[in-house]
């Protein structure tokens, strides 16, 4: 599976100036995306997995939000350093978005067909009754019965799941090689989730794209990806092939994550459910150490004054804990 | 655990909401069957899970069961009191020992309030007072959701939904009640934050001898914390048996197709499942289909499902369904 990695990101910073301060969102975030690969990214909200994805579309408000360092490698070359012009001639075409909320991401007062179609004038000059033609096939492919009939729909006509496949049929319309995904299933029902992680899972395999599935439900991810990585305030703390990370999970705060999860499928094992102390912190203060140390019941003397860096623990899982966790984790 | 006394028994409830044309003249021209003729029981000491997608009328059963909202029909029997038929004064007398918790800890607490007038607001209203000053009951009720007393003073916006979700389960449990309507209270939480509040609402369960009522779409929560679970589907209870009798012996083909939707976070375990996918979206409550309400996505609906709505029965001892072919 070595391939070439069509995306890059490479220490990536963003900044939120903000009434209350600055807001460090993202802080010095690597990840790689190989071609055909599903990467999932998981962690709390706030934690910067929206915001780091979103940077990769430069969709990034600006002001407030800066991105204030770092690459982004789009067959190696720098999208932060593209002109607008040129960037919106990979947004929605090469690299395309599917957001959390089909409502709210979804135009009201223009047609499902119409939306559909957009990208595909845009970005392939196709003449609209080609581009018609065509959306049609996509709601279909995206399972939308009678795609022909639901052509003209509004969106208000349709199911929030209906809406999630017609937000996924504009993504595709251009045949991106990047699909990203952030949150698409979170405001759906579980029968529904299961719907679109199944047609993802399924147009993935047929069109041979990369997709970026931004989570915070590490179920969902385990069905889905092949690779995770794990933020927390800004920072990847852990990243490792989906099996891998499962079983062997090291950083204290995927352990203590997995372990506060309940499984439908196996009786109730303790009495409690293990949990982590606290909140997450916010992200206008900059704590010297290790930002998930004042949960953190592994906690060492260092963990408060030096941030670890993410290092290699075993072939392809790299883990950002001073603590070994191997030794503590039978506790 | 518990006695088999029922604390709560709900028989044949009814709850629809009409839908009316007309602006000056308002005339009814249909109604949304929100709940729609649901009976069960709930025993002293238990926690029961009410479980169905969005828009099956879990939230409206909660409330109904409050008079929040006035039922169409039907008879809520607490303590054999019918709440259905109470009004004034007796009604808030039950509702003293009847509480809720509520899913949005951002749209449930006042923000204009102060946490301490939050949550002394019921022991004004119920004159509660157990000789103490407000100050030292609210103090009190803090530590028991284990937050600082100093926050007294504070208001809604400074706590996070954690905290806040807390500060609502202080409030409800200010009147010393008997029973709890949890609506949802973990669905707006981060995954964090939820097994923190899952450990709370089972701790003051075994403190204070509270009753349940765990309503929720999170079936793996739901398994963890339920004694007994009934599955909601379009306004009806499609199943209902105890939690690992449900879990590992569904009869119903909704409940198997729920059950199979729930990721596991789990690699091996999720990829080697067979799952069941429901073809569509549940219908709408204003116009359920005729017979049984899940004929249309069932995958073994049979001709006699279409025309003749399936009857209550107990299938297995304990386990019940509503389902002519199972």
């Amino acid at each position: 599976m070595a391939k070439q990695p069509i995306l890059e990101l490479q220490d990536l910073e963003v900044k939120f100036h903000t009434l209350d301060g600055v807001v460090h969102a993202v802080n010095g975030v690597s990840y790689t995306l190989e071609e055909g690969q599903t990467l999932g990214v998981v962690g709390e909200s706030g934690c910067g997995k929206s915001v780091s994805v979103l940077s990769v579309m430069r969709l990034i408000p600006d002001p407030p939000g800066k991105i204030s360092g770092g690459r982004i490698l789009f067959h190696g070359e720098n999208l932060l350093e593209y002109e607008e012009a040129k960037m919106e001639g990979i947004r929605g075409a090469e690299i395309a978005m599917v957001f959390q909320d089909p409502m709210t991401s979804l135009n009201p007062v223009l047609t499902i067909g119409r939306q559909v179609s957009e990208a595909m004038i845009v970005h392939r000059g196709l003449t609209a009754e080609e581009a018609n033609h065509r959306a049609v096939e996509l709601l279909n492919m995206v399972g939308i019965p009678d795609p022909a009939e639901r052509f003209g729909d509004y969106p208000h006509q349709f199911s929030g799941g209906m809406r999630q496949r017609a937000m996924i049929a504009t993504a595709l319309s251009c045949n991106p090689e990047i699909l990203i995904a952030d949150e698409p299933t979170t405001a759906l029902d579980v029968t529904i989730q299961a719907q679109i992680v199944e047609l993802t899972k399924n147009l993935r395999d047929r069109l041979g794209m990369a997709v970026i599935w931004i989570t915070h439900d590490l179920s969902v991810i385990a069905d889905l990806a092949d690779k995770v990585v794990v933020m927390y305030a800004g920072y990847i703390v852990e990243e490792a092939d989906v099996f891998c990370l499962y079983e062997n999970p090291l950083h204290p705060y995927t352990v203590s994550l997995l372990k506060s999860l309940p499984r439908v499928d196996s009786h109730r094992q303790n009495k409690r459910l293990a949990t982590i102390p606290g909140f997450p912190p916010a992200g206008t203060t900059i704590f010297p150490g290790c930002p998930f140390a004042p949960r953190c019941s592994f906690m060492v003397d260092r963990c408060m004054h030096e941030n670890p860096q993410l290092q290699q623990a075993e072939s392809g899982h790299t883990v950002a804990c001073w603590v070994n966790i191997e030794e503590r984790r039978e506790i | 655990m518990s006695t088999k006394t029922p604390l709560l028994e709900v028989h044949n409830l009814k709850k629809y909401f009409p839908i009316t044309q007309g602006v000056i003249f308002q005339r009814e021209v249909g109604a949304v069957k929100a709940v729609d003729d649901i009976s069960f029981e709930i025993y002293r000491g238990e926690t029961l899970g009410l479980v169905g997608e969005s828009g099956c009328g879990k939230t409206t059963t909660g409330r109904t069961i409050l008079h929040l909202y006035k039922p169409t029909s039907g008879q809520v029997l607490y303590d054999d009191q019918d709440l259905t038929q109470l009004k004034g004064s007796e009604l808030r007398a039950l509702r003293k020992r009847i509480q809720m918790i509520f899913q949005d800890p951002y749209a449930s607490l006042n923000p204009r309030w102060t946490i301490s007038r939050i949550i002394a607001e019921p022991l004004r209203v119920h004159h509660v007072n157990q000789g103490k000053s407000k100050i030292t009951q609210v103090e009190e009720l803090l530590e028991l959701v284990h937050l600082n007393a100093n926050y007294l003073n504070r208001y809604p916006h400074e706590f996070s939904g954690g905290q806040r979700q807390r500060i609502g389960i202080a409030r409800a449990l200010a009147s010393q009640p008997e029973f709890i309507i949890c609506d949802e209270p973990i669905s707006a939480l981060d995954v964090s934050i939820q097994a923190q509040i899952v450990n709370l609402l089972e701790d003051l369960q075994d403190q204070l001898g509270l009753t349940y009522l765990f309503i929720a779409h999170d079936l793996s929560m739901v398994r963890h914390i339920c004694k007994r679970v009934a599955v909601m589907y379009l306004g009806v209870i499609v199943e209902l048996a105890s939690r690992d009798e449900l879990y590992d012996h569904p009869l119903h083909p909704y409940t198997q197709a729920l059950l199979s939707a729930v990721p596991i976070p789990d690699p091996q375990a999720t990829r080697a499942r067979q799952r069941i996918i429901l073809e569509g979206d549940p219908p709408s409550p204003a116009n359920p289909p005729a017979g049984c309400r899940f004929h249309p996505r069932c995958p073994i609906a049979s001709d006699l499902c279409s025309v003749e709505a399936p009857t209550w029965r107990e299938a297995v001892a304990e386990h019940w369904i509503a389902c002519h072919e199972a």
